[in-house]
């Protein structure tokens, strides 16, 4: 079995659609001949031609709103939005249109369009290349939003959203993109070499959308994470010296509830980690529900561990990026009540 | 202090305003028959003077002259004044039947019927319109069923979209109208993808769409023009400028600094300036810009310049920021006059028989609304209520499932 790293699982799957499926094609800024800022798309327009990975205009709202037309021509076409940051100028195309045109035309258009984009911080890219915008995604209801945190999960996952007849918006921990990362920033960098979790096939295969993958087996707590935060999780859980279960969402709509529901159940107790700001973060979801649907088996308050209330500064990312100790010290809190 | 008058903002007014004398009527506009028509497949750089020019074929008089004329039977001719006089017929009826409680909301189409009706007629069935709310003439051209529309406008029971959408921001995909949303512009670019698309897929489809003079202000528009001009996606991109968004006039849009065909010279797309309130002249444009797109010439920017005869909407007072005149002095004149005065001229229509048709249309139209209403109106009927969570993705998510529980449907 191949081992890859994040970049050539993703590159992988992109190689495997655009060889099975004629309707799929990819475009955004830089992705064509350069192959990418990241080098996902590196390659695949030689290999498959001008006509099926290309660049497009610095334009993110002419981006979504072209591959909206595509899609509802009958292509499936993959747009990269090069950073999550910038996505922004595209928010009415994702928000009014793709989200939304199934339903208000009552099935007659559809958008089966995947929105491919490096997010997340900790590579010191200050304010307008480290945002982690998934929340914002999460409440507009008729987009799907998948973050891997693996190489085989990144390659899966993201087949799985070229070849789902909704919006889906991939979010790529760039942190992860060379190896993972659990926030021990002042220790050597690791890679994905020689890791289980970097073994991809090179063929189509997928991992479904909206199933949770449990990491990590434990008894006394449950934590909430995903993308670069669920090896922050493992680092803090480690250093914690608690028993407890570690599940990476993966997608985070559709949301798992099924699981999350019966490891919080089980283990009583419930920490959610995320990289983006908590007022109004996901987490705040992920809390409701656990406290709506287990709370007469927790046995402490449900914590959330996340990014500070600020924009993401340049200078003080070590200090922003919630890593594990912040994890620990919230688990301790957890299993104190 | 310099020498140096002091700076001073300037704020577009337009010429004239409520209790006023209306300016339309002295607005100099190139005759019919002035504007030069050039090849389909000439070089862009050869075509920039047409979007300060006006596209014009029916003179005062309702007499076909100049290069523009289009070779359309009288059949055709007709088939497109009765889509005209259908989509009037059909407004009058239903911002009455707002105004007797009977739906939320209206959008009249008054003043620019040529527009939709011209250029369905020319389009073909597998090509698709990204439309505006102003052009309902498109899919009366197309014959789709008045009762439908107006169970639409009801938010009955039998509404096409199940109660989900405004009134008239209908869908009809097997008449080649897509769907439409009450966020100005956001189709525009859509339109360019869409094309993009039949271009990849070496079809034979291209793609009409529709914005407003004052939504060329939005980032959609300049992003479109963008992309279909990089990508020469075979599409005609059309600004209907009916002077009028809202109670902002043209020029706050831009339009006192340049025409809105002129647009398109930066992109190096062709710019065709037409009269939008003269069927033929929009016909021929459309034809132009149709046959340069199938020959993988790229895209044309079409401004249509018309005239909003009726208020914005229901919500709408125009006498309260125009001169309440100004329609009837609009110097193009009234499309449907034009098109009859033109079919009279050719010995092809009269008088007596464009009363017969529009009686015809208002009970036609009065027959569809009756039928609807037998159905219901806003708020005495509607789609079942567990249509709410159909659609919002493909497959139900969990969330859909239980909500609909919850509210017990």
């Amino acid at each position: 079995m191949p081992t890859m790293n994040m970049i050539q699982a993703l590159n992988s799957a992109l190689d495997v659609k655009l060889g099975d499926d004629p309707d799929t094609l990819i475009f955004g800024e830089d992705v064509g001949y350069f192959g990418g800022v990241f080098r996902v798309t590196d390659g695949l327009q030689k290999k498959h031609g001008l006509k099926r990975c290309f660049d497009a205009p610095i334009s993110e709202g002419g981006i979504i709103a072209s591959a909206i037309g595509m899609g509802a021509y009958g292509l499936r076409p993959i747009a990269e939005i090069q950073f999550a940051d910038y996505i922004l100028p595209a928010f009415d195309q994702l928000v009014s249109e793709a989200a939304r045109l199934r339903y208000r035309s009552n099935g007659e258009f559809w958008a089966p369009i995947t929105v491919r984009s490096p997010y997340g911080g900790g590579i010191f890219g200050g304010q307008t290349h480290s945002q982690s915008p998934e929340a914002i995604f999460a409440h507009i209801t008729g987009l799907k939003t998948v973050i891997p945190s693996t190489p085989y999960d990144a390659k899966g996952l993201l087949i799985a959203a070229i070849e789902d007849d909704d919006p889906v918006i991939v979010l790529e921990p760039k942190r992860l993109y060379n190896g993972p990362f659990d926030g021990r920033h002042d220790q050597t960098l690791r890679t994905w070499a020689g890791l289980p979790e970097a073994e991809v096939p090179e063929g189509h295969y997928t991992v479904p959308l909206g199933k949770a993958a449990v990491v990590r087996e434990g008894g006394d707590v449950t934590v909430l994470a995903y993308g670069t935060m669920v090896h922050v999780a493992k680092a803090g859980i480690e250093d914690a010296q608690v028993d407890a279960e570690l599940i990476d969402l993966r997608s985070i709509v559709p949301l798992d509830i099924d699981t999350i529901v019966a490891s919080v159940t089980k283990t009583g107790r419930c920490v959610i980690l995320h990289e983006a700001s908590r007022f109004g973060g996901f987490g705040g979801e992920l809390s409701a529900l656990a406290q709506e649907r287990c709370f007469w088996a927790l046995k402490s308050p449900v914590q959330r561990v996340a990014g500070w209330d600020t924009p993401y500064p340049h200078a003080f990312e070590w200090d922003y990026f919630p890593g594990p100790a912040r994890l620990a010290a919230a688990l301790q809190r957890a299993m104190e009540d | 202090m310099s020498n140096c008058p002091r700076l001073d903002l300037h704020i577009p007014e337009p010429a004239s305003r409520p209790g006023e004398q209306s300016v339309l009527g002295v607005l100099v506009l190139p005759e019919a028959g002035e504007t030069r028509r050039p090849d389909t497949l000439a070089p862009e750089p050869e075509l920039r003077d047409l979007p300060f020019g006006l596209i014009r074929v029916l003179d005062d008089a309702g007499r076909a002259v100049g290069p523009w004329q289009p070779s359309i039977s009288p059949d055709r001719l007709r088939h497109g004044l009765r889509a005209m006089m259908l989509t009037r017929a059909f407004d009058e009826r239903l911002f009455r039947a707002h105004r007797q409680g009977k739906t939320s909301f209206y959008m009249k189409s008054t003043g620019e019927e040529a527009i939709g009706a011209a250029q369905s007629m020319v389009l073909g069935r597998g090509d698709m319109c990204f439309p505006t709310y102003r052009v309902m003439s498109w899919l009366h051209a197309r014959d789709y069923p008045v009762t439908e529309m107006v169970n639409q406008i009801f938010s009955n029971a039998k509404d096409p979209l199940k109660g989900r959408q405004l009134p008239i921001l209908y869908s009809a995909r097997d008449y080649g109208f897509y769907s439409l949303s009450g966020n100005v512009g956001s189709r525009f670019g859509h339109a360019v993808g869409w094309a993009m698309a039949s271009a990849y897929k070496n079809d034979d489809k291209i793609a009409l769409a529709y914005i407003g003079e004052g939504t060329t202000a939005e980032g959609d528009f300049h992003e479109a023009l963008t992309f279909a001009s990089v990508y020469h996606a075979p599409c005609i991109l059309c600004v209907t400028n009916n002077q009028w968004a809202i109670s902002s006039f043209s020029g706050i849009a831009g339009g006192d600094e340049t025409t809105f065909a002129a647009k398109a010279i930066a992109y190096g797309l062709p710019g065709l300036r037409v009269d939008g309130n003269d069927f033929l002249a929009v016909w021929a444009a459309t034809e132009w810009a149709a046959e340069r797109a199938r020959a993988n010439k790229g895209a044309t920017l079409i401004e249509l310049y018309t005239y909003r005869a009726g208020g914005h909407s229901t919500s709408d007072d125009p006498t309260k920021y125009r001169p309440a005149d100004e329609a009837e002095t609009w110097p193009l004149g009234d499309p449907v006059e034009r098109l009859k005065q033109h079919l009279i001229g050719l010995g092809e229509w009269d008088e007596e028989r464009h009363a017969a048709l529009a009686e015809e249309l208002d009970q036609q139209v009065r027959a569809a609304v009756k039928e609807a209403e037998a159905v219901g109106t806003l708020g005495k009927s509607k789609p079942p209520v567990s249509e709410m969570f159909e659609g919002v993705f493909k497959e139900p998510d969990w969330r859909v499932i239980e909500q609909r529980r919850e509210l017990g449907v």
